[in-house]
Formats: structure tokens, C-alpha cells, sequence
């Protein structure tokens, strides 16, 4: 008897779903099981709250999150916005969450970018590049992301200074940090950019309605010609005296973190890559190419858009964890949102809206991505329904 | 011979060649590539040789590695004690061994789909009590505080801890999210969606500052018995998805069968629904098992002495100070043999599941 309250169809409820019914019937089988269950946890989490509360008054900490206004006396090591000693806990908790999301957003493009390129070279049949993409992903697979941070930061901060440091085309490596060339614009950034933005959108026309070949070649020629003419150039850096001046400065931290961040999840994104792209049946490469379609056009007309169903949600996830992992920046002391509200559990005592800030943000990073994913999901699949 | 069959000279020869000489420089972007792997080779291989064989100290003092080019391996030979072990003390030394040969053996064991049943939901439970008290000593055994417990044993320890509380915990959250009893669906979606979305060193920190306060007035926990009941109700969520995609393959026809048997909800579940949903969610339960014992090294956080904690610690050794290759090198192969026979024994499994 009780399983057919379990697997009773719920057509019989729906006709009569309104007002106190459509409540009832959503508690429909066994609402005092369930109201029973509720309580009992709300009881527990009700008496350890009560807990906390004792705990927090014996220690003359009042609960709540006006400690955000007051001012936290400690320093940042690398502040995108300008922060000292004696600013807002709120800036600094800002401060964190950008250089979080700095690390994240840096470590997901180029992970995607390596991930991809490993996927595709473990696939190109030739068996040694076979064998070496396999073992790269089996080592770093089966060994932990945080002993491979330690790994990299130990060798960061081991690295030669500058007058020693070993550089390769204005790739430099010391420890100081990383220096990596970086683009400056001599007349500020806005009209280049936006210029760029017109060729590539004029480009997008004419491919679409004008049906013109060769214009993202000529799109890319012409934006490198408006960059260089509007004073945008590559700032590489240099040794000058005993410092390395000029480029983007990298902190150890920062590159020890985004390096093992990278290589972790590029071994994952190839995994992905190789099944979406093997994921495609033979026979449908074999058709094309009888078709006459070059192999070029074969990846990029039949392969492509039906590994990417199985690639995109995969590598979201893949994305998701990459972000999560870099609060591992806290065992390294790079001031990511997770290492910054540390310090601030620590300095005010306020660990419950520190761990609730914390696990807020990663919820909300969370849910948003999935709603995007959902979004584009649907987008993919009606495609395809629309296509066949 | 080659003057009566000049044709097949040489090439009879090479014949068994040309297919790899063929997948390695058939066509130009090929060629590229494989001499660009080659070149890759051969600028790292050979520094690295050099490194870890030719100019290596295998046995010795710290001055002779300090003089050598190469790896100090006689630095793990001094410090393997420590990094396995930790602060556990040497006359006790064979409890931590003892644990050590228990826990992979059990993990065999289990592995094993002869051994399958009964007698393994029983032998877990039974043989984490005795980890447990052969570690912590007491009733018969020396006392040996938490303080001087670390390395393999307990990373080893606390994943199985982990693993086998929440496991069944699992099973319930995913019977929650699949059940038609709205308001426990919800409280299932909200525990598995939150937990799914922060961070692990989240929960640590949680472990580490909250959950004291959370406690009664009185009670202690030390910090690695705290980090284990959270990292437990944290891994549960991650189970619980896992069991959730062995139970929806499980179509309703089969709960109808039972139905009309007479069987009722929990027996339902129990003879007819797991046996089958479990079996086929073992590789991914065994690849989550994996990313769960490679995560174990998230301990280091908090100052617990799992085995990456005690490889670092030993790098500041002030008689051994420095070898952070060689340390990081140690403590990489151990976790590498572990989950590298993890995830082989997991595609075997999927293959022989798959034939039925």
C-alpha cells in the first residue's frame, strides 16, 4: 500500500491545483514524514545555532555584518584597485574577489586554449605526440593540483634574480616574477578598440550577406594597421640596471597559481576534447570527405559542431571546478577572495559571515553559470532539431 | 638470395617498419610534428637524465648533495620515515604500517567484484574501527596523540573514513532527490546544489572556525576528527549525484514489477533498485574516489599532516633544506601509483560491465 503512494501519477491531483490544494498536493505523499524530517533538522541546526551565538557572546563578538564598514589593518600584496592598510574590510573583500576572478577568467582561456590544442594533437595519429599528450594528462591527472602548486611556487621563488634570470623573447623568469610583454597605448585605449570593433563587425557583414571570401584575413591586416597607427604597440620588457623593467609583471604568487591552475585543467579540457571529438561517428568524416569537402572543412562543418554538444557543457564544469580550485591561492598567500576573507575571520572574529561571504559568492558564480549553460543548451539542441 | 629476388631485398627487411615510418612522416604537417616532438624530447629529456640518474646523489650527506648538480634521492632516503609517518613514534612504527596494509588491502578487496556483497558493507565499518584504534592506540595499545599522527596513514585513513560515512548518506540525498515527496526533493536539491558549488577549502575553514563554536560548551574535537566529519557531509552531495544517475536509469517498470510482487518502498529499494543502479555507477563512483583521495592533500590547509603536508614540512628540515623536487617528486609517486591503479582497474571495469 504505501508504494502506490509513491508511484501514484500525479494527473489526478493537477485538475484540481489551486489556492490550499495546489499546497496540499505538493506535499502530496506523506506530509508529516516530511514536515517531521524538516523539524528535526531545523532542531539540530536551531541547536548549534544556539551554540555559535553562546560562543560568539563569550567572546564578545556580536553577529552581523557591520564589521564590512570598519577598517582592516593589513596590507594586500596585489590590490588591482588601490588598497592600504586601513581601508574597509568591504574594499578589501572587493580586492579578493577581482583577483579571484583575475586568476579564474586568465586560467579558464588558457587551459581551454592548451586543453584543446593537447586534445587535438593526441588525435592527429601520429603515435608519438599519442603517446607523449597521454602521458602529460595520466601525470597530471593522478597527482594532486596542490602538490603541483607547491611544486611551481617552490620553483618560482627559487627562480635566479633578475641579472641572472633566464629570459626567451621578452618572456622573462625571476624571482621577482614573471615578466611577459604586454600591449600599450601611447593615445589611450578607446578609439583603437572601437575601431577594431567596426573592421571585425563590417568584416561580419560582408561574410554573411555579401558572401565575400577572404575578409577575416583582411580584417585582421587592417585592424593590426589601425593598432599600430593609433600608438598601441608591445611593451617588451627588459633588463635595465638590476631590475627587469617594462611588460607585465607577474607576481610568483599569481604565476605560480595560474600556471598550476592551466596545466591541472588542460589535462582535463584534452580528456574532453579527444571524447566529444571521437564522439562523432566515423562514418559521418568518411561521407564528407567522398563528399569532397577538405579536411579542413570536414572539422569545421561536420565534426566541430557536434563534438561542441558534448565539448561546452563539459568543459563548463571543467571551468566551475578551475574557479573553485583557485581558493587553493590561500596555501600560497596569493590575496584571492578565500585567502582575504581568512584574514578576516581572523583579524574580527567574524568566521560565520566570512565562510557564508564565501560560500555566497561560489553560489552565485555557480548559478549563474548554470543558468548561462541552460540557456545555450537549449540554443544548441533546437539548432540541431531545426537543422535535421 | 637479393640476386634472385631483387625486389624483395631491403624491403622484406624493413616491411614491418613502414607503417610506423608511415604514421610518422606521412605528409608534411606530420613530419612537423613529429620532429617538433622529437626536438621537444631532446631538449627535455636529456637535462633530466642528467638531473635524476648521472648527477644524482643516491646515498649520503646533505654536503654531498649540496656539491652534486643533481637530485638528492639520499634526501628521501633520510626523510622517507618522515614524510610517510611523520611524528609517529618509532616503537609503534608497525601500527601505521599495520594500518597502511589493511586499508589498500580492504581497497583490493573491494575492488574485487567476487568479493562484492555483504561481507564488505560489514568489513568496512569493522575495519576502520581497528585503523582507527591501532592509529590512536588505547584498550591494550600505547596511547599516541593526534599531534604525532601523519603521512600516508592518514591520508589513507581519512579518505576511507570519508568515503564510507558518506556513502550511504549518498544513497539516501540521491533517494530524497529522487523521490516524489516534495519538500524533502527540495531540502535534497538545496544540500547537493550548495555543497556542489563552494569550494573544498570552504568546508575546511568551516571545520577549522565554526564548527568549535558550533559545538557544546566542554566538547573538543581536534582539527583533523572535524576536517573528516566535514569533508564526509561535503563528499556526500558529490556521491549523491553520482548514485542519482545509477538510479534514473532504472526505469519505472521495474518499481511497478516490485509493486505488484507486494514488496514495499525500502525493500523495493533495496532488492530491486541498488543492486542494479549501484553496479552501474561503480566506474564513476571509483573515478569520484579517486579525485576525492588526489583532494585528501586539501589537509594541508589547515595544517593537518597528510602526506603532501608532511613532503612539505620536510623541505625545511634545517639539515635538509631545499629539496623540494625531491620531496614533491616522493609524495607525486605514491598519490601517482594509487589513482593511476584506480582509474586502470576503473576502465576495466566499465569494459567488463559492459559485456555483462
Amino acid at each position: 500500500m504505501k508504494l502506490s503512494r509513491h508511484t501514484a501519477g500525479r494527473g489526478a491531483i493537477s485538475g484540481q491545483r489551486r489556492g490550499i490544494s495546489a499546497l496540499v498536493s505538493w506535499w502530496d505523499p506523506r506530509p508529516f514524514t516530511q514536515l517531521f524530517v524538516i523539524a528535526l533538522i531545523l532542531a539540530a541546526l536551531w541547536l548549534l545555532g544556539q551554540n555559535i551565538l553562546a560562543a560568539l557572546a563569550r567572546a564578545g563578538i556580536s553577529p552581523g555584518f557591520a564589521f564590512l564598514g570598519r577598517a582592516a589593518n593589513f596590507q594586500i600584496g596585489e590590490a588591482v584597485i588601490p588598497f592600504s592598510a586601513g581601508d574597509t574590510y568591504l574594499r578589501a573583500i572587493g580586492v579578493g574577489l577581482i583577483n579571484t576572478l583575475r586568476v579564474a577568467l586568465a586560467g579558464c582561456v588558457l587551459a581551454a586554449l592548451l586543453g584543446t590544442a593537447l586534445g587535438v594533437l593526441g588525435l592527429m595519429g601520429n603515435p608519438l605526440l599519442t603517446r607523449l599528450v597521454r602521458i602529460y594528462v595520466e601525470v597530471i591527472r593522478n597527482t594532486p593540483l596542490l602538490l603541483q602548486l607547491f611544486f611551481w611556487i617552490a620553483l618560482a621563488r627559487n627562480l635566479p634574480g633578475p641579472k641572472q634570470a633566464p629570459h626567451l623573447g621578452g618572456v622573462w623568469l625571476s624571482n621577482r616574477g614573471i615578466f611577459v610583454p604586454a600591449p600599450v597605448a601611447e593615445n589611450g585605449w578607446a578609439l583603437p578598440l572601437a575601431l577594431t570593433a567596426l573592421v571585425f563587425l563590417a568584416a561580419f557583414a560582408l561574410r554573411r550577406f555579401g558572401g565575400l571570401r577572404y575578409v577575416w584575413t583582411g580584417a585582421f591586416v587592417a585592424s593590426a594597421g589601425i593598432l599600430w597607427a593609433s600608438g598601441i604597440s608591445l611593451d617588451i620588457p627588459s633588463l635595465q640596471g638590476f631590475n627587469i623593467r617594462g611588460g607585465l609583471s607577474l607576481s610568483p604568487e599569481f604565476a605560480a597559481l595560474l600556471l598550476a591552475l592551466v596545466v591541472k585543467f588542460s589535462a582535463a579540457i584534452a580528456e574532453i576534447v579527444r571524447a566529444g571529438i571521437l564522439s562523432v561517428p566515423e562514418g559521418q568524416r568518411e561521407a564528407a570527405r567522398a563528399m569532397g569537402l577538405s579536411e579542413w572543412h570536414i572539422m569545421r562543418l561536420v565534426v566541430l559542431p557536434q563534438a561542441l554538444r558534448v565539448i561546452v557543457p563539459l568543459t563548463t564544469s571543467v571551468f566551475l571546478d578551475l574557479a573553485k580550485d583557485s581558493s587553493l591561492a590561500v596555501a600560497i598567500g596569493y590575496p584571492d577572495l578565500v585567502s582575504i576573507l581568512n584574514t578576516t575571520a581572523n583579524t574580527t572574529g567574524q568566521a560565520i559571515e566570512a565562510v557564508l561571504i564565501m560560500a555566497g559568492s561560489f553560489v552565485i558564480l555557480n548559478l549563474s553559470v548554470a543558468f548561462l549553460m541552460n540557456r545555450y543548451n537549449a540554443r544548441v539542441a533546437l539548432r540541431g532539431e531545426h537543422r535535421r | 638470395m637479393s640476386v634472385i629476388f631483387p625486389q624483395y631485398s631491403s624491403r622484406m627487411l624493413l616491411a614491418p617498419l613502414v607503417p610506423l615510418l608511415r604514421s610518422l612522416f606521412g605528409g608534411a604537417l606530420n613530419t612537423v610534428l613529429t620532429l617538433l616532438a622529437v626536438l621537444m624530447l631532446a631538449l627535455i629529456l636529456p637535462p633530466l637524465l642528467h638531473w635524476a640518474v648521472t648527477d644524482a646523489v643516491f646515498s649520503g650527506t646533505q654536503e654531498e648533495c649540496r656539491q652534486a648538480a643533481g637530485a638528492c634521492w639520499a634526501f628521501v632516503q633520510a626523510k622517507a620515515r618522515f614524510i610517510l609517518f611523520a611524528f609517529y613514534p618509532s616503537e609503534a612504527l608497525w601500527r601505521p604500517i599495520l594500518v597502511i596494509a589493511l586499508l589498500l588491502g580492504m581497497m583490493v578487496a573491494s575492488a574485487l567484484p567476487r568479493f562484492w556483497g555483504m561481507r564488505l558493507i560489514l568489513g568496512w565499518p569493522l575495519m576502520l574501527a581497528l585503523a582507527w584504534w591501532l592509529m590512536a592506540g588505547g584498550w591494550g595499545l600505547a596511547k599516541v596523540s593526534l599531534n604525532s599522527w601523519g603521512g600516508l596513514p592518514v591520508t589513507l585513513l581519512v579518505w576511507s573514513t570519508c568515503m564510507i560515512f558518506a556513502f550511504p548518506a549518498a544513497v539516501l540525498l540521491a533517494l530524497a532527490r529522487q523521490s516524489r515527496m516534495a519538500g524533502l526533493r527540495l531540502l535534497a536539491v538545496a544540500y547537493i546544489e550548495v555543497m556542489r558549488a563552494i569550494p573544498m577549502v570552504a568546508i575546511l575553514y568551516f571545520a577549522m572556525l565554526i564548527l568549535p563554536m558550533a559545538l557544546p560548551q566542554g566538547v573538543i574535537l581536534d582539527k583533523l576528527i572535524r576536517a573528516t566529519i566535514l569533508i564526509a557531509l561535503f563528499w556526500t552531495a558529490y556521491l549523491a549525484e553520482v548514485v542519482r544517475g545509477g538510479l534514473q536509469t532504472i526505469g519505472p517498470g521495474q518499481a511497478e514489477a516490485a509493486q505488484s510482487l507486494g514488496l514495499g518502498y525500502w525493500r523495493l529499494i533495496q532488492l530491486v533498485v541498488l543492486p542494479q543502479a549501484l553496479r552501474r555507477v561503480i566506474p564513476g563512483l571509483v573515478n569520484l574516489g579517486i579525485g576525492f583521495l588526489l583532494a585528501t592533500s586539501l589537509l594541508a590547509v589547515i595544517g593537518a599532516f597528510d602526506l603532501l603536508n608532511t613532503a612539505r614540512a620536510s623541505t625545511t628540515d634545517q639539515q635538509w633544506l631545499g629539496f623540494y623536487n625531491e620531496a614533491y617528486i616522493f609524495a607525486a609517486v605514491i598519490y601517482f601509483l594509487l589513482c593511476f591503479a584506480g582509474s586502470r582497474y576503473s576502465l576495466w571495469l566499465e569494459a567488463r560491465l559492459q559485456r555483462g
